[in-house]
């Protein structure tokens, strides 16, 4: 039983663990405290990596399994490295009508990936949500946290490459 | 504080902004911040200065105004003019304008349907006060309701109030919210928790994101009222990670009610104590629904659990909670400041009040409007919203998300309300109203939101984790061209089953985007199929 052996120790001298230890310290270590702790371990890190998800399911005293039972439910959350820069294409249905769909293709034909995939040179990441709630810009994509709105796949490939060649 | 220290500030806060004899708000909001809102504010900040008018005119961030496609947004409050598509290059010829002829060019007519034909209960303080301080919002009357509740009436005083105004919930279901908050309140029980859903999870919609990103302390206000109302202390609003906007401002909110004394213990010098928690969702559609969403703010993976028990009685950890949706919240200030006759007066006989609808899609004017329950369909989409760009022509209206269905034409005359919306076959949902012209496909249509509940299918039942994958593989074969009729048959089948079998209200009403397609544009599905019958049919 890790809890009789008092907090674990942090996985690493790595001072981002102390961002993630010090979310789970302000919900008292509660094993509702979960969630959020994610959402602080894929901020500081950029995704969930095994270490991270162990490290805080021993904190919080929840089995590892759980633990990835949670990390895997919610889509928000990737276990996968991401790339330098992430587009993320809006699929809601105010998009969906407007040509999210062309979007896609036109970064499928010129990076070759799909949405949830990495370019090989770990440039690029490009993945899909459900709805940004801008709908009155439709289509509308977040590339590096800044929403762009009423694109055409060429306006998006204009922006992608302005941003990797940056 | 005490009520008269809250009016203290709301006057202290109307004189400051009298002295200013030009007022400039900008949209800040999330649509309007996407197309470069903020730099717009920043340089008409700079011009102020420039021109050394600082001390005659303020520039201010605001919530929301509404017409999202025109973003961003500007008004000069003081002359009743509203700019549109502005450019932080504009600036200059603004600000010299002011106490001349406005900026022709920018001009954007505020005597049209799209303003006109709008009642604003909801969104009243949209585009008028700042979201990131909470003296605009008490300036106009904020947290005068949560005070009037605490110092002059009792708590079914105060559920009485809600009863009486026939208010239902906001987030899809319609439940009257007088009732929930009475059944919370009968329970007994030394914790009880209140629960705002801000999930949102209908692709589509933004009503409530406008709300918690334009006047944020409105809905902090409702929650403590109910919190009063059914002796609750602790509250939470599950907001979905996607919202960064409405997030920051959510949190600003709360500590500046915190720091006045709004939030926290001994409100307004009484027994009350409440406060507010912010719970990250973190892309789940099914979080929505409220049993799933409970199980989230627990920590746990959200799958939803079979009612009774309700949360009302059994919630959080077990204790009673109340869950409502953001703008069922937003509604509450209003409805005791002018009593629950007010509200009652509004609507139809069944729907009360106003409804907030997130107008997109194929539509000339697309944005954030608020209207009476009970205006016909086709206003909403051909004055409000202009009808149709391009002389396409006018095909469905989407409305109720994934849950929801396709409105045809000859439909479009029905009152918009709970019932009138169920008997065509969709419902009022939460607020999504995508409009489709000719160039949509209705079964892609039908297979888009298919997928989405497939994909969302938390997998806890079988009906739903099987059946959605079923029938999505059916639309697709349809699609493609691959099919029969009677896999037309089988799809029938399978929609009846899941809709009744499922666990949650995701699998039961998973199937109703497929049902609404078939009842109105069945032809566009056997046109599809390949076998000679079904030719024969179509033609
Ligand atoms: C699959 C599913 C998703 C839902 N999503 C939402 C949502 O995003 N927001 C919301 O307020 N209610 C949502 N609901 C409804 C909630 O379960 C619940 O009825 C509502 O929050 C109650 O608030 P109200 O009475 O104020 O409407 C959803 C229901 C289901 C079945």
């Amino acid at each position: 039983m890790p809890a009789l052996l008092g907090k674990p120790t942090m996985p690493s001298d790595d001072k981002r663990w102390r961002i993630v230890d010090a979310t789970m310290r302000r919900n008292g270590y509660r094993q509702s405290a979960l969630i959020e702790t994610l959402h602080t371990l894929q901020e500081t890190f950029g995704f969930l990596e095994e270490q991270g998800l162990r490290f805080v399911a021993q904190s919080l005293r929840i089995p590892v399994s759980m633990v990835y039972g949670v990390a895997t439910f919610y889509n928000y959350f990737t276990l996968k490295p991401q790339g330098e820069h992430t587009c993320i294409v809006c699929t809601g249905t105010a998009c969906y009508i407007k040509g999210a769909a062309a979007l896609l293709s036109s970064i499928e034909g010129r990076f070759g990936i799909n949405p949830g995939e990495t370019t090989a040179d770990m440039k690029l990441s490009v993945l899909t949500a459900r709805c940004f709630g801008c709908c009155g810009l439709a289509p509308a994509a977040v590339i590096d946290r800044e929403t762009a709105g009423k694109l055409t796949p060429s306006d998006i490939m204009d922006r992608l490459d302005r941003r990797i060649s940056a | 504080m005490t009520p008269e220290e809250l009016s203290k500030i709301a006057s202290a806060q109307q004189e400051t902004l009298k002295k200013y004899t030009h007022r400039i708000h900008v949209c800040v909001a999330a649509g309007c911040q996407s197309s470069d809102a903020d730099k717009v504010k920043d340089a008409l900040s700079a011009e102020v200065k420039a021109q050394g008018k600082e001390k005659c005119c303020l520039v201010k961030g605001v919530g929301c105004m509404g017409l999202c496609s025109a973003g961003p947004l500007v008004s000069v409050e003081t002359g009743n003019i509203l700019y549109q598509e502005v450019k932080p290059e504009d600036a200059k010829d603004i600000i010299s304008s002011l106490d001349g002829e406005p900026v022709q060019r920018l001009i954007c007519p505020t005597d049209i349907p799209f303003f006109s034909k709008q009642k604003k209960i909801v969104l009243e303080n949209f585009g008028k006060i700042d979201p990131e301080t909470i003296a605009d919002y008490i300036a106009v009357g904020g947290y005068q309701a949560l005070f009037q509740a605490l110092t002059e009436m009792d708590p079914p005083e105060v559920i009485n109030e809600v009863l009486k105004s026939g208010l239902r919930g906001r987030g899809g279901a319609g439940y009257p919210t007088g009732l929930k908050w009475s059944t919370v309140a009968k329970a007994d029980s030394t914790r009880k928790y209140v629960v705002c859903n801000a999930d949102e999870g209908d692709p589509g919609a933004f009503m409530d994101r406008s709300v918690l990103e334009s006047d944020p302390h409105r809905v902090i206000e409702g929650m403590a009222i109910a919190a009063y109302a059914t002796g609750a202390d602790q509250g939470y609003i599950y907001v979905r990670a996607e919202y960064p906007l409405a997030i920051k401002r959510l949190k600003n909110a709360i500590k500046q009610a915190e720091r006045q004394g709004l939030l926290g213990h001994n409100i307004c010098n009484t027994t009350f104590n409440f406060n507010i928690e912010i719970r990250l969702g973190a892309g789940a559609f099914v979080c929505g629904e409220e049993t799933a969403l409970l199980a989230s703010i627990e920590g746990k993976r959200g799958a939803p659990r079979p009612r009774p028990p309700f949360p009302a009685q059994s919630g959080l950890w077990g204790y009673p909670t109340l869950i409502n949706n953001v703008e069922t919240f937003a509604n509450i200030p209003p409805i005791l400041r002018n009593g629950g006759d007010w509200l009652a007066a509004i609507g139809t006989e069944k729907s009360k009040g106003t409804k907030v609808f997130a107008l997109a899609g194929q539509v000339k004017n697309t944005g954030l409007i608020e209207v009476p329950m009970g205006i016909p369909l086709r206003q909403i989409i051909f004055e409000i919203g202009g009808g149709v760009p391009e002389g396409r022509k006018f095909k469905a209206v989407q409305t109720g998300g994934p849950s929801g269905g396709c409105i045809p034409e000859q439909h479009l005359d029905i009152s918009t309300d709970y019932e009138s919306l169920a008997t065509v076959g969709s419902i009022m949902g939460s607020g999504g109203m995508i409009v489709m012209d000719e160039t949509s496909d209705m079964v892609d249509v039908a297979k888009y939101f298919m997928e989405f509940c497939m994909s969302e299918s938390c997998g806890k039942c079988t009906p739903c984790r099987a059946g959605t994958a079923q029938m999505h593989g059916l639309l697709d074969r349809i699609c493609s061209g691959q099919a029969e009729t009677r896999d037309l048959a089988l799809l029938e089948e399978l929609c009846d089953m899941v809709r009744n079998t499922s666990l949650c209200g995701l699998g039961q009403t998973a199937p109703n985007p497929v049902l609404s397609t078939l009842r109105y544009f069945r032809e566009e599905y056997t046109m599809k199929l390949t076998d000679a019958s079904a030719k024969a049919a179509a033609k």
